[in-house]
Formats: structure tokens, C-alpha cells, sequence
């Protein structure tokens, strides 16, 4: 027993007379998390802290388990029919919202629709998609222009705003204002009167839930069974804080530790850390191919000798070859995607100066570029003070303009050339989620002004992109993938710089948690 | 005197106003997009249009600057672009705490600084005054931050007498609230207590060598008498003054401690709202902040017709 809670019992005894032992704060779990909670609406933004909320509260028809296959969660199954062109989904029983009403496809239909206004992979659904429709209380059916064989893998999606599946009432909202209750069916409950943000969350074990009866919990698959009774995030900005508070028993998981606090956390033998996911993240160099100098083919290239992503790595983790990989591709590594198809630029000898020679060839002469990024987030900041080196050892004209995360992003809109106020490179850093097929690959798509922040105009990426998404099987989907590989790494929309491990720390007598993100059930107190 | 504090209320109007104005105008100008925040990481350049539209940040300055004054006039500080909660009630939610860290940690610098300035300025050229000195001069130089980490890493994490974190709210007993108000209250304090004992004894210093301290001697009065009595209800006027310039720098390292003892007070709810670019919350917090101290400017005017009768308003 620790001295204060020593002296607190001693004095309680004293005052009180006997009392029984509390074993409720054995069935709390006080978590940190990597962010404050500051959106409750999981389609209004794709902000991971308010995903993870959003798996906390609500369920969705399909889980994916680890190997990244779809299984029912909400439904009970589905009937393929006319061709593929028909699929309906029969919803399993018990199903319930946390006000009590039952789940029924009335809900379901409107949750699905507003989702695919949303989510890219909802997106491409919907542009395949005839109508969505209620058959009754249970059923509900999809009606497609042609079949789209990865309906189910989008509807199980679990990251960047996942198919959650909401009350009617509330899946009415436009999708781009935010709902105003955080009401689900997953198996917490939201405490809407203890929501403080900035301070604290409190969710409580949903006693209606009914887990899916068969397999095993695998990252959102499987039965979701809660062992807390209520579940505590306290938003504590400060990583020494939270360290301490961890070490002292104050909390009992903290979601982020960065890697000077883990070297601090290693020693105590009352925490214990492992990869939150078991799956890296991938950090990206970004270029800007509207203006120039980056609108330049061949100097995108001729950077390829100089990026050594081990330099990239071990300034976000620490130099633990064990943290991070090399070696990668445009696709995360370890998943089926994931291929090393004409990545010898990146893979061969590292040499700053044919890197030089090649940007003379490309015609840089000493144009103006701007490097942004910024200071308060982990991974996006280390990478780009190793970048910032970079370009001043390439010989670059660089103007380093580095700003908080808000001005970043902000900064990162504009379409400008870099003399008035835009940018030409920045870093930052993606899911393994994000990265694992081109669905959610944002930084992999060519579709110029429409595309993600750089621009990149390339037809053929795009055309490689819709042909996965009517790839009947897996073998088809791996060889488009690795065609987008060379593809990309011909014309560079981005570059990946390394692919790290997100360490998470917690009390020794947790146990049971399920891996790939900060997931509530299945772990428990030994 | 109620004429007066008639007028000085009615005063903080226009302040409030050119404060409302400027703080408007600086985070119109300011770089940074609550759209691009909310869109998130992944979005694409039209979804974070359409999120600015969404929000009415397209609109012109002068329009918004009109609607946000509107709702003011209303009562209503808005709403925050994330949470969707009213300023209002997130207000509500994090003043307790930050009055508790202010109103504790007064208490406690006030009660340590003045007796530590006097006792200085008794013992000039003593070690005793050299003491208070020195730790007027470190509680100056250390920064907030440093003195709370060593003072967690000490009574919470070591001696394991205290918690690293946190608030309990008063409503849960007075020992739980205290037990979380102790260290950032002590971190917080320390340049506050310096500060009044520095002003206190340099005060006492001149007090002291006044004629009627020298008569008051002369007739036999005791020296607690003289110090507390004579001497220090004299000096009180510039004490006093310091006291509450020094409320402006307590809501700064409020911020400061806040962040370190994860207190869910209004200087997180601020720096949270600076980083997110959350005009609404910055817009109300910052005017509750000036709206109080200048409240508390006319409290230490008043103060003073309590400690020199010859004051008058």
C-alpha cells in the first residue's frame, strides 16, 4: 500500500470506524490519451483522439480484425446477389442504443449515408452505389451500379472517420456540422455530465451490450467485452506529468509516451511498455507540385540519394533499430499491400553529394523553397528539423518556417507560390491504417486540386487506384499496388522518410489489450 | 465613495469594449485556421473550404466582429468551434479551480511574504535579511515550471506524500481539494512571495526611519507593536499595490503551474484554445481575465481608504 493512501485509510479508520474494502477502483481504468477530446463527432472530423472515442461509444456493421479482414460486428451476415450488384445485411439480435431504443436499419441506412458523404472510401461506395435502402427493422440493402468487392472492408474501416452507426435522429445531421449527443450502441456508455474538455472524459460499461458471440477480439473484430465498469481519459498535457502520475499509480495507462519519457518509464518495474500497434507508422516528405522549385520532376529525384530514413527514424524514436524500419515503401510495412517494387532509390548507398549532382542536372539554380512544419508534434517536428538539415546540406535556397501545429495546418492550404506566403515541402506522419491499401492513401492520389495538400497531378496513379477498387481478389489488388509503387516512385508525390513504432505504457496488471489502437475492451486488472 | 465605485464599474465598459475590439481584430490577423484543424490531418483542401464555410469563418471581419459584439450584448459568449459546448458553461467548468490555485496560493504568499519582508527589514545587514533576500532573488530566477517538477518529483513521486496531479473539486472535502492545491500552489507562489517580501521590507525600510517610529520607540511601545502596528499598517499602501499587480501575474504562471499539475483551470482552457485557434474561447476567457482584473484594480483602490484614512474618493 503506498504511504498517502497509508496515512488516508489510517485517518478515514480513525474517524469513521470500519469500512469495507472499495473494490470499485479496481474496476476503473484512469487513461491518458494522445490528444484533448475536443470534437465528439467521429464522421465531422477524422481526428484519431475523437476515433478513439468513437470506437469507445459506437459499433459499426463490419470490425476488421488484424490480418485486415472485414467480419460482422453489428450484422448477423449478408446475402450477395443479381450479380454481386445486390447486398443485404441482416442486423444480429439485441442490438440497443445507449438511450434504450433498439438498433434498426431505419438507423442504420441515414448513419451509412452520412458516412459515405464523408469518409473517401464511403465516397467511392457511394459512386457505385444506386441507393441504399430499409427493407425492415433488420434488414437493410445496397443496391450497386456494379459490384464493389470491398464493400465490406469500407463499411469496417478503422480509422479516418469509421462507418459508426448512430440513431436516426442524430445520423440526420449534416454531415458537415456535428452531431450534437454522442449516443451509440458500443459497449461504453458517453457521461455527457462529467465531460470536461481539455480535462476529462468519463465513459461507463454499457450493461446492455451484447458482445458478437464467437471469435476473439482482434483489433475492431470479435467480441468487445468490457471489463471496466467505467473508464476515466484524463487529458494531461504535460509528458513528465503524466509519467510521474503513471509511475505513482495515479493513472494506469498513458497512450503516448514520447521517447525520452519511455527511457525514464523502462526502469520501473510497475509499467510496462509495447507498440500500441503492431503495425508502424509511416513519416512522409511532402512535396508542392504546383510552383516550383518541387513542380520539377527530376529534382523530386534527385533528392532520393540524400533521404536516409534511418536519420528520419531515429529522431522520432530513438536509436533502437527495433522502433523503426527502413526500407519502406508507399504502403505499410507488414501488410499485405506492402512490396519493395522499385524502391532501390531509396534502399541503395546514401550520398548527399550525387543528390547535388542530380539537382544540377535537374536546372536548380538556387530558386527560393519553403520548408514549414511544425514544433509541438512529435514525429512531424523531428523529421522536419532532420529535414531542415537536409536541404541546407543540399544547397537548397531555403526559408525553414517553423510554427505550432494550428498554423501549419493553416499554412499548408495555401495554393500560393512561395513568394507570397506558400510552401514547397513539409513533413509529417500517417496511421498504418491510413497507409494500408489506396482507399484511405491520401498522399497517394494524383487527382491534382482535388488531391491531398501537394497537389500532385498524376493520371495514372488514379487510374491504378480505381482499378483496386474492382480487384476481385487479393493477388490482383497486391500487383495494382505494387504498380502504384512504381508509379510513385517514378513521379514522387510524396517520399517516405522511415516508418516508427507508437510505444504506449501501462501498469504492469493491465492485461488483455487488444493492439492496433487505444481500444477499451478485452483488457483488464490482474 | 459609492458614486465612485459607480463610476469606476461604469468605466470598465469602455475598457472591456476596446479589450472586445482588440482582441477580435488581433485573432482575426493572427496565422492559423480552426477549419484546418477540425478537417484533420487527412482531410483535403474542399473539405476543410467546406468546414470553413460551415463555421462562418468566410464571412467578412466586420460581420462577424458585429455578430460576435451582438451576442455579447445578449449575454452570450458563443460557442466553441470544437466542442460545441457554450463559452459560458466551459468557463463555468474551469473557474473553480483556477480561483481555488489563485485564492490558496495568495493566501499562502501573502502570509509568508509580508512576516518575511518585515522580519528583513527588522534585521538589516543581518543574515537573517541577507537570507530573504537570497530567496527573494531565487524566487525570482527559477522558473514555475522547475520548481513544480522538483516539487513533484519530491513529495508525489518520492516521498509519495502528496498526488502529482489533478483537482478535486472543494464540494469533496476540504482535504482532498487541498492535497491537490499544495504543490502548485507552493510553485506558483514562489515568485509572488518574493516579490512582496522584496517590496514589504524595502517599504518597512523607509517606514522605519521615520520620525514618529523614532517617537513611538522613545515612548516605550514594544517592538511587535512598532512593526506591526505603527510600522507595517503605514507601509500597507504600496504592499497592497504590489498584491494586486501581482494577481496579473499570477493568472500568467496559472498557465504555466496548470499545465504542469494538469489542473482543468481557465489558463489550459486558454492555451488549448490558442493552439486549436478556437476564436470563441479565446475571445471570452480573455475578457473574463481583463474584465477581473480590472475588477480587482478598484478593490486595491478601495483597499486603500482602509489603510490611509487621509485616501478619500
Amino acid at each position: 500500500m503506498k504511504r498517502r493512501d497509508l496515512i488516508a485509510t489510517a485517518a478515514t479508520a480513525a474517524l469513521a470506524g470500519p469500512a469495507l474494502a472499495q473494490p470499485a477502483q479496481h474496476r476503473v481504468l484512469k487513461f491518458v490519451p494522445q490528444a484533448n477530446l475536443t470534437s465528439l463527432d467521429p464522421i465531422w472530423t477524422t481526428a484519431n483522439i475523437t476515433r478513439n472515442h468513437g470506437h469507445m461509444i459506437y459499433d459499426s456493421l463490419y470490425g476488421m480484425d488484424a490480418e485486415f479482414r472485414a467480419q460482422p460486428q453489428m450484422a448477423a451476415g449478408h446475402v450477395v446477389d443479381q450479380d454481386g450488384k445486390r447486398v443485404t445485411i441482416t442486423l444480429r439480435d439485441g442490438l440497443k442504443f445507449h438511450d434504450g431504443e433498439p438498433v434498426r436499419a431505419q438507423d442504420v441506412v441515414p448513419s451509412i449515408q452520412r458516412w459515405m458523404r464523408r469518409n473517401p472510401f464511403g465516397q467511392q461506395l457511394a459512386a457505385a452505389t444506386d441507393a441504399v435502402e430499409v427493407v425492415d427493422d433488420k434488414r437493410l440493402v445496397f443496391r450497386l451500379k456494379k459490384p464493389f468487392p470491398l464493400l465490406f472492408a469500407a463499411l469496417a474501416q478503422v480509422s479516418n472517420s469509421p462507418a459508426f452507426i448512430m440513431p436516426e435522429r442524430l445520423a440526420r445531421t449534416d454531415p458537415f456540422q456535428q452531431v450534437r449527443e454522442a449516443i451509440g450502441s458500443g459497449p461504453f456508455r458517453f457521461k455527457a455530465d462529467e465531460y470536461n474538455s481539455g480535462s476529462r472524459v468519463v465513459y461507463t460499461r454499457n450493461p446492455d451490450y451484447v458482445p458478437v458471440a464467437t471469435g476473439t477480439p482482434s483489433l475492431t473484430a470479435g467480441p468487445k467485452v468490457a471489463h471496466f465498469d467505467r473508464v476515466e481519459w484524463h487529458i494531461i498535457v504535460d509528458a513528465a506529468t503524466s509519467a510521474a502520475a503513471l509511475q505513482t499509480g495515479e493513472i494506469d495507462w498513458y497512450e503516448q509516451p514520447p521517447p525520452e519519457i519511455q527511457m525514464l518509464l523502462r526502469r520501473n518495474r510497475n509499467v510496462k511498455l509495447e507498440a500500441i500497434d503492431p503495425l508502424p507508422l509511416t513519416g512522409i516528405l511532402r512535396f508542392n507540385h504546383l510552383h516550383p522549385p518541387f513542380d520539377n520532376k527530376r529534382l523530386r529525384q534527385a533528392m532520393l540519394p540524400a533521404i536516409n530514413q534511418a536519420d528520419f527514424m531515429s529522431a522520432v524514436v530513438g536509436t533502437n533499430a527495433a522502433d523503426y524500419r527502413t526500407g519502406v515503401g508507399f504502403f505499410t510495412p507488414g501488410t499485405p499491400l506492402a512490396s519493395d517494387a522499385a524502391m532501390a532509390p531509396l534502399t541503395g548507398p546514401r550520398s548527399v553529394d550525387r543528390a547535388r549532382a542530380l539537382m544540377r542536372e535537374a536546372g536548380y539554380t538556387n530558386q527560393p523553397m519553403r520548408l514549414i512544419g511544425p514544433t509541438d508534434i512529435l514525429a512531424p517536428s523531428a523529421m522536419t528539423q532532420v529535414g531542415a538539415d537536409l536541404v541546407r546540406r543540399l544547397g537548397f535556397n531555403a526559408d525553414i518556417l517553423l510554427t505550432d501545429w494550428g498554423t501549419t495546418v493553416q499554412r499548408r492550404t495555401s495554393r500560393e507560390p512561395v513568394e507570397r506566403g506558400g510552401w514547397s515541402m513539409l513533413f509529417t506522419a500517417f496511421s498504418s491504417f491510413d497507409f494500408a491499401n489506396p482507399a484511405a492513401h491520401f498522399p497517394l492520389r494524383g487527382n491534382g486540386t482535388n488531391a491531398w495538400f501537394g497537389w500532385p497531378t498524376i493520371p495514372r496513379l488514379e487510374e491504378l487506384r480505381d482499378a483496386w477498387f474492382d480487384a476481385p481478389d487479393l493477388a490482383t489488388e497486391q500487383r495494382l499496388a505494387r504498380e502504384m509503387q512504381v508509379v510513385a516512385m517514378d513521379e514522387l508525390p510524396y517520399i517516405p522518410v522511415g516508418a516508427y513504432m507508437s510505444t504506449t505504457a501501462l501498469r504492469s496488471n493491465l492485461n488483455g489489450r487488444v493492439g492496433g489502437l487505444a481500444l477499451f475492451w478485452g483488457i483488464q486488472r490482474s | 465613495m459609492w458614486a465612485y465605485i459607480v463610476r469606476r464599474v461604469l468605466a470598465t465598459i469602455p475598457v472591456m469594449a476596446v479589450v472586445a475590439l482588440f482582441v477580435f481584430s488581433l485573432l482575426y490577423l493572427a496565422p492559423g485556421d480552426p477549419a484546418a484543424v477540425i478537417a484533420g490531418d487527412q482531410a483535403t483542401p474542399d473539405d476543410v473550404e467546406r468546414i470553413r464555410a460551415s463555421l462562418g469563418l468566410d464571412r467578412p471581419y466586420l460581420v462577424r466582429f458585429g455578430a460576435w459584439v451582438w451576442d455579447i450584448l445578449h449575454g452570450d459568449l458563443g460557442t466553441s468551434i470544437f466542442t460545441n459546448l457554450p463559452v459560458s458553461h466551459m468557463i463555468a467548468q474551469r473557474i473553480e479551480p483556477t480561483l481555488s490555485l489563485m485564492v490558496v496560493t495568495l493566501i499562502l504568499a501573502v502570509s509568508i511574504a509580508v512576516p518575511m519582508g518585515v522580519v528583513a527589514a527588522w534585521k538589516q545587514g543581518t543574515s537573517i535579511d541577507r537570507a530573504v533576500m537570497a530567496f527573494a532573488v531565487l524566487g525570482f530566477s527559477v522558473p514555475v515550471f522547475v520548481v513544480g517538477y522538483l516539487l513533484a518529483f519530491v513529495f508525489a513521486l518520492e516521498l509519495d506524500w502528496l498526488p502529482v496531479q489533478g483537482y478535486t473539486p472543494f464540494r469533496e472535502g476540504f482535504i482532498p481539494w487541498m492535497e491537490n492545491l499544495i504543490l502548485p500552489a507552493v510553485a506558483l507562489g514562489g515568485v509572488y512571495i518574493a516579490l512582496i517580501a522584496r517590496i514589504t521590507r524595502a517599504t518597512m525600510l523607509e517606514v522605519l526611519s521615520q520620525d514618529y517610529i523614532r517617537t513611538a520607540r522613545a515612548k516605550g511601545a514594544g517592538q511587535r507593536s512598532i512593526l506591526f502596528l505603527h510600522a507595517l499598517k503605514n507601509a500597507a499602501v504600496p504592499i497592497v499595490t504590489i498584491i494586486g499587480i501581482g494577481i496579473a501575474l499570477l493568472i500568467g504562471g496559472a498557465v504555466v503551474t496548470e499545465s504542469v499539475f494538469a489542473i482543468p483551470g481557465l489558463g489550459r482552457l486558454t492555451v488549448d484554445a490558442i493552439l486549436r485557434r478556437d476564436y470563441p474561447v479565446i475571445q471570452g476567457v480573455v475578457l473574463l481575465f481583463s474584465f477581473v482584473y480590472v475588477l480587482v484594480n478598484l478593490l486595491i483602490d478601495l483597499l486603500y481608504t482602509l489603510f490611509d484614512p487621509r485616501i478619500r474618493y
